[in-house]
């Protein structure tokens, strides 16, 4: 067997996931797509935000701003409030995939919510590094066509008739659940989530998933330097 | 070029430039042992208040739709039953749809 490859048996199921994810991001997209042109944006400015932002949140956030009559500045600064959280998750997606040159470019690019979740929860760092490319290119190829259909037909599809709005935080879940037996894990879930639930109403959306980036930076940095688990 | 077009630029290569930031880190940083933890410890916290911002965060007020959290639960079960990903998806996402087309 060649040095990177990843079994066949290892092979089906992530690409089944992402499947999955991609199912998920069609649908989803389909929504964006009837929402942003709907919201008096032009075909060619929703593609733009599926191709360049490609971070769901974030443009959802920016064209309900724009629909709601705000200053386009306005959507602009919701919009990388909730792409804050994008940065934080570069740090273990670049320990996991080590981007080099022109590849950090793309990386940068697939660095999202579902990438870094699909990656980070594989057993070994090959198949994280193949579960993220494989969940961006489904993800990515479905979230741009959805993005396409939804824009010129209008409202296709109903996420929310088909339980997709259940699929993300089972399947977060789902995807955190391997990683809760490492040191002081559970500890660190716990408070990430309690400071996120009380900073709802409290916190412009982005927020909160931000700020419970800080309580990892806090206990990850705590300690002693060479101590490692 | 209009402003929506100024603003939609603004957001849109803003966005790609703070994933590129959080991919830019050199080695030497990332191989530190405690960004190695951090680096363990971000998902965990990240992931952990997605989850809770999906289920609970109505608009930015605290509220729920019980078909949703009835449809994380049941994944939640399989997740017990030591079912995999997909199958949880598949779980919550069935479970959720049926509840809404009976109510």
């Amino acid at each position: 067997m060649e040095p990177d490859a990843v079994a066949a048996a290892d092979r089906a199921r992530l690409t089944r996931t992402a499947v999955g994810f991609g199912v998920y991001a069609a649908a989803f997209g389909a929504t964006f797509g009837a929402v942003s042109t709907g919201s008096g944006l032009s075909l060619a400015q929703t593609l733009v935000l599926s191709l360049v932002m490609f971070t769901g949140a974030s443009q959802f956030a920016f064209v309900g701003v724009v629909a709601s009559g705000g200053a386009p500045v306005a959507g602009a600064a919701a919009a990388l409030l909730l792409g804050a959280r994008n940065a934080f998750y570069g740090i273990p997606v670049s320990r996991l995939l080590r981007p080099r040159g022109l590849q950090r470019l793309l990386v940068a690019h697939a660095t999202i919510d579902e990438t870094t979740a699909m990656a980070v929860a594989q057993p070994t760092p090959r198949l994280g590094r193949f579960a993220f490319w494989a969940t961006f290119g489904w993800l990515c190829a479905l979230w741009n066509l959805g993005t396409l259909v939804g824009a010129l037909v209008g409202e296709a599809v109903d996420p929310q008739a088909l339980g997709l709005d259940a699929a993300a935080p089972a399947v977060f879940l789902a995807l955190l659940w391997p990683q809760l037996r490492q040191r002081g894990a559970v500890a660190v879930a716990v408070l990430g989530g309690l400071l996120a639930l009380v900073l709802i109403p409290l916190a412009p959306p982005g927020v909160p998933v931000v700020a419970a980036a800080v309580v990892a930076l806090a206990a990850g940095l705590r300690g002693p330097a060479e101590a490692s688990s | 070029m209009t402003a929506l077009w100024a603003g939609l630029l603004v957001a849109a290569v803003g966005s790609y430039l703070l994933k590129l930031a959080g991919v830019s880190l050199p080695a030497a940083v990332l191989d530190h042992p405690r960004v190695r933890r951090v680096a363990a410890l971000l998902p965990v916290a990240m992931l952990t208040a997605l989850v809770v911002v999906e289920l609970l965060d109505e608009g930015g007020r605290w509220g729920a739709d019980w078909r949703t959290v009835a449809g994380f639960a049941a994944g939640v079960v399989a997740l017990v039953l030591r079912a995999g990903v997909l199958t949880v998806f598949v779980v919550a996402v069935v479970t959720t749809a049926a509840l809404r087309a009976l109510t």
